[in-house]
């Protein structure tokens, strides 16, 4: 039985939310459990954001995400937030343009990309989360980087075919992405 | 039909549409807004009526106005929102009008706050408003019973004639989850007593809650509950989780019950006999299942996002046989599994 706990945190308008559920259709795509939830609420306004990614092979218990086996952090105050709590083996991902420190923890695996700098020098400024995601989908295989672009079409309206195209290049880029 | 994703509050409004619901009435409140946001967007479409109401009450009376009319109605709210519908709850009882009523909870007394709780426990079993009445009180775990337990609140309170209650929390209609939608078959009752015009061909039907006559509202009291009677030996839902072989029972319903599951299986894993019993009604209470449960097993846990008000239901259920004891957090916290596994161990020691 395998199930990934994946926490994914920053501020407000990020993308956080949306980089969960792309992730969460992908699992649903690939037959997976899983669950999605979102953090509500007045700390969404330009305050911190996070939400609880689950997905596994078995049925979901609580969606509740407090120790989270994967750890993706988008600003400062969500790694300080989180870092303790990440389970000792876990995978800590930094966008290392945001958060200027290192992990400190020396029981997990931390991988520091420039996701924002990326971001805006391929000219697509507002994807840092996709590029994150797409590193995420590299180190830990939670879901398959095959068939991205089916579980982005469930996310990404038709009417933003555009949208599609760079959120695909936005995750090639952090699947391809080494330190 | 396929899975999708979606939101617990959605899955309310989606399946409700497929039951033939098209009448919506309601008041925005955090954190049960998406029912109204999806009704809003959806009914226009497909001819139904979504309309913002000026306040809680008034959506509950206009809800009184499109039961009477004999048609499926809906009205959502979050906790204080439902102290407020309450008056309108208690005429749609004395007036036997069937309707379904969703409340997504959140933390109270008071404005409170806008995170998880189970806290209107009390106030949904019991009634809400003033008077001798019951709603029926459906509490789901999963996105897929929000959308499944709403087309069967809207059958039972049509067969039943009395308001359903989808009594949810912020959690459950916040998260998504994987869900099949309704099939859009669903059960409909004859309504011969629905305000639809008499045409001149039968005598006026009339829709009421008001009897100065003592010995008549002792009347319509008495075969209320006589419906009440049969409601408690035919329509008491619960899940059964390891009970088989169990020596100690978890109790939980709705966001609660997930939680307690990943305790229930890390304590089967450290060899303790721990099940669960999930009660999926609310009222009617699954008392049977417990009564049943309570002569075998040494003791039971209640864990509950409240200050302990389920935990009376069990009491009662098992007339006070086994010792009950309480794992809770309030105010829109949430216990983890840790906390529920300790209060597990501590039960099974006999603390």
């Amino acid at each position: 039985m395998k199930t990934t706990n994946l926490l994914i945190a920053g501020f407000g308008g990020q993308g956080v939310l949306f980089a969960g559920k792309f992730l969460a259709y992908k699992g649903l795509l690939e037959g997976k459990q899983l669950s999605w939830l979102p953090s509500y609420g007045p700390e969404m306004r330009g305050g911190t954001a996070n939400c609880s990614v689950i997905i596994s092979d078995e049925p979901v218990g609580s969606p509740i995400v407090s120790n989270p086996d994967v750890l993706m952090v988008m600003n400062l105050p969500s790694l300080d937030k989180y870092e303790d709590a990440t389970v000792a083996g876990g995978k800590i991902f930094v966008d290392s343009t945001l958060i200027e420190r290192k992990v400190e923890r020396t029981d997990v695996d931390a991988y520091y990309i420039p996701a924002t700098r990326l971001a805006k020098d391929a000219g697509f400024p507002t994807l840092a989360n996709m590029i994150m995601v797409g590193k995420l989908i590299k180190e830990t295989g939670m879901v398959s980087f095959d068939g991205i672009r089916d579980a982005l079409s469930k996310v990404v309206s038709a009417k933003h075919a555009d949208l599609l195209e760079i959120n695909l290049k936005a995750i090639e880029t952090g699947y391809n992405y080494a330190e | 039909m396929a899975k999708v994703l979606m939101k617990g509050n959605e899955a309310i409004a989606e399946a409700a549409i497929l039951a033939g619901c098209r009448h919506y009435f309601g008041y925005p409140i955090t954190p049960q807004t998406e029912i109204a946001a999806y009704m809003a967007k959806r009914m226009p479409k497909i001819g139904g009526v979504f309309l913002q109401a000026e306040s809680e009450i008034s959506a509950i009376n206009m809800v009184y106005g499109v039961a009477g009319a004999g048609l499926r109605v809906m009205t959502s709210s979050s906790s204080p929102g439902i102290s407020l519908k309450s008056e309108g709850l208690s005429y749609l009882a004395g007036s036997d009008l069937p309707a379904l009523v969703v409340n997504v909870q959140r933390g109270g007394p008071g404005l409170g706050g806008i995170q998880p709780s189970q806290s209107d426990y009390f106030q949904a079993t019991r009634g809400g408003g003033h008077g001798d009445y019951h709603m029926l009180v459906y509490a789901p775990a999963s996105v897929q019973e929000m959308a499944d337990l709403t087309v069967l609140g809207f059958e039972k309170a049509d067969e039943y004639r009395m308001t359903s209650m989808i009594l949810a929390d912020g959690t459950m209609g916040q998260m998504m989850e994987p869900v099949e939608l309704p099939s859009g078959e669903t059960r409909t009752f004859p309504k011969p007593w629905a305000l639809t015009g008499t045409e001149c061909k039968r005598p006026h039907n009339i829709v009421n809650s008001l009897f100065l006559k003592p010995e008549k509202l002792e009347e319509e009291n008495f075969k209320r509950y006589e419906r009440y009677a049969k409601i408690e030996e035919t329509e008491a839902m619960y899940e059964s989780y390891l009970m088989e072989d169990a020596e100690y029972c978890v109790v939980a319903f709705g966001i609660a019950s997930r939680v307690a599951k990943n305790a229930v299986n890390e304590a089967r894993a450290n060899g303790m006999r721990v099940g669960m019993i999930r009660p999926i009604t609310l009222w009617p209470f699954p008392k049977r299942a417990f009564a049943e449960a309570a002569k075998t097993v040494k003791a039971f846990l209640s864990v509950e996002l409240s200050m302990g008000q389920m935990i009376e239901d069990i009491e009662l259920a098992i007339r006070c046989a086994r010792p009950v004891s309480l794992c809770n957090r309030a105010g829109g916290m949430i216990p983890t599994p840790e906390e529920v596994y300790a209060k597990i161990e501590a039960m099974v020691k006999g603390e």
